[in-house]
């Protein structure tokens, strides 16, 4: 029971990194039909911005964080600009092409920065544990769970309350009454990609809060969100946090129960169970849970 | 006032659609504009409105100028920061947003201060609106949406209104309270220019009426002329009956959003 209670606690808390990660897909691909395959690029390169700013800068962790996340939001605008508002009125197969070759070349730049050194956060939780339905879990987990869903309860205010936030809706529902409303729908696209980068930077740095630190290959943790995004719904913010979720808790009770219980499975196999949720929803229900049915795939 | 002199557009690099096009509409006055499915009324309105880019077209002559001072370079938000609001052919609701969110994003571009004040103008300019506007538009009666996007333009507070066939698809009644709305919002100050199918209609409430066919300008007169004038009785007033009702359904293009996809 003990061990069911602290397994599902840590799922729920790289689920919510997850979510996290999704929702910064889903606001890009609600602006601009794109789905931003960089992301997990930008999420490693925010972690870095991130101990560079506490250990190189002596920055305290949270103002760090709030660094981290302005740098990438900076970042993401940029690429935006430079790279993907060229492809307005391209396909979006090409645009998501664009943003395959952006993930490796950010994603070379952040190994280049990072080298082959296991990098931490400076987090304040570390490895110690609180005490929770009568266990003991890791502080971490819990801080990665509120966290996350704080940030992304504080974009899905945004977008449902704000003014910026409802041109962002109307921008992606139909981008020539936007402009008519005179919506600056090219800037929109840069404030899509300003959020999702921060949002990427806040994953990283919860990635980077694991015991072990993490190394520049832990993108392809990151690139985990994409079978959160299938399954939620590219278009979900709802979708990205129950996909998230549920994902992370998966993963979770496989790394715990799988091995002993159903070796036969081989080594490792809870790195496999997201792509394996992915595919099991591809087949039942391809626009995902919460997602809108018309939704076209790239 | 608002003035197009000489207008050629061209879509795609080599489609010539408008031919040199010269139309004005003086502050305070109600304009129409008549024209056959695709004389180049619609194209007219996306010239003026910036949103020609959109369409892969181009203006490659000519001016438009509002008071005097050239407009014919700005992009949509330019234009609507200006003074131009526009309702656009089809109405274009944002069907998932409810009432208020679509009357708050025609206001994107207005001062905060100005919100709420319109508003109140708005719902009581149209209380069925007023009624539902906590309810998703998308579930709206084709009137009441109608009325919706044109409350959407008029959050801006434009000087200058253009509206792209608000009769279109409604019920004789509906049409007459649409009619009505149009002479209370020009009365309220706003200078309109109506494109409209339904000559009937916009001729009743303009003051002076344009007739385009296929990109040219081929009547420029007092509204009241062209009541009297046999070729738009015959083509534009019904008295020819299968005239307006067989080009309806000839829509030879259809809409697609190039910008987005
Ligand atoms: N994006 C486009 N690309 C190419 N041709 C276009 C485009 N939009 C319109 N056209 C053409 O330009 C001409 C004028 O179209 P426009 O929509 O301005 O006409 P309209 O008078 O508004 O017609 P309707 O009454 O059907 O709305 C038509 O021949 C149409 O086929
Ligand atoms: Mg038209």
């Amino acid at each position: 029971m003990e061990i069911l209670i602290a397994t599902i606690v840590r799922g729920v808390g790289i689920g919510s990194t997850y979510a996290l990660i999704a929702v910064g897909f889903v606001i890009i691909y609600r602006a601009t039909d794109v789905v931003n395959f960089a992301q997990p690029a930008l999420v490693i390169l925010g972690a870095y911005f991130n101990a560079l700013f506490v250990f190189n800068y002596g920055l305290p962790f949270p103002l760090a964080v709030v660094g981290s996340m302005a740098a990438m939001a900076l970042i993401g605008a940029l690429t935006e600009r430079v790279a993907l508002r060229p492809m307005v009125g391209q396909p979006p197969f090409s645009a998501a092409m664009v943003t395959v070759g952006l993930f490796f070349a950010l994603y070379v730049l952040a190994a280049r920065l990072i080298g082959s050194n296991v990098i931490t956060m400076g987090d304040p939780w570390g490895l110690s544990r609180v005490e929770f339905l009568g266990t003991t879990v890791g502080q971490v987990d819990i801080a990665k769970t509120i966290i996350s869903l704080t940030a992304i309860a504080v974009v899905g205010v945004f977008l449902q309350r704000s003014k910026l936030g409802l041109a962002m809706r109307a921008t992606a529902l139909d981008q020539e009454v936007a402009l008519a409303q005179g919506v600056n729908v090219g800037r929109m696209f840069g404030v899509s990609w300003a959020m999702s980068g921060a949002l990427a930077a806040l994953a990283g740095v919860m990635i980077g809060t694991a015991g072990g630190g993490m190394v520049a290959l832990d993108a392809f943790v990151a690139l985990k969100a994409l079978p959160v995004i299938i399954l939620g719904g590219l278009d979900s913010i709802k979708g990205s946090v129950v996909a998230g979720i549920f994902i992370g808790v998966a993963e979770a009770l496989t790394r715990t129960y799988q091995p002993g219980n159903a070796d036969f499975l081989g080594a490792n196999f809870d790195v496999v169970v997201p792509y394996l949720i992915m595919v099991i929803a591809l087949m039942v229900r391809p626009y995902g849970l919460y997602g809108t049915k018309e939704v076209q795939r790239v | 006032m608002l003035a197009m002199e000489n207008l050629e557009v061209v879509y795609e690099d080599v489609i010539l659609v408008l031919k040199g096009i010269s139309l004005s509409v003086p502050e305070g006055s109600i304009v129409a504009l008549l024209g056959a499915n695709g004389a180049g009324k619609t194209t007219v309105l996306r010239a003026i409105t910036g949103l020609l880019d959109v369409h892969r077209g181009k203006i490659t002559k000519g001016t438009i100028t509002l008071d005097g001072k050239p407009i014919h370079h700005m992009d949509a938000p330019a234009t609507v920061a200006a003074g131009i609001g526009q309702v656009m052919e089809g109405r274009r609701t944002f069907t998932e947003f409810t009432v208020d969110e679509n009357l708050r994003i025609g206001a994107h571009t207005a001062d905060r201060g100005t919100v709420e004040a319109n508003l109140d103008r708005i719902y009581t300019l149209f209380p069925r609106l007023a009624e539902r506007r906590k309810q998703v538009a998308g579930y709206l009666s084709g009137g009441e949406q109608q009325m919706c996007v044109i409350g959407r333009a008029l959050m801006a507070e434009p000087r200058y209104l253009l509206l792209d066939e608000p009769s279109l698809g409604l019920a004789p009644l509906i049409v007459q309270q649409i009619r009505d709305l149009i002479v209370a919002i020009n009365e309220q100050g706003t200078s309109v220019l109506l494109v409209e199918q339904n000559a009937n209609m916009a001729l009743a409430i303009a003051s002076h009426g344009y007739v385009l066919e296929t990109g040219k300008v081929v009547m420029d007169k007092p509204a009241a002329v062209l009541r009297e004038d046999d070729d738009v009785r015959e083509f534009y007033l019904g008295l020819r009956e299968e005239g307006a009702a067989s080009f309806r359904d000839v829509k030879h293009y259809k809409r697609r959003k190039r910008w987005l996809s």
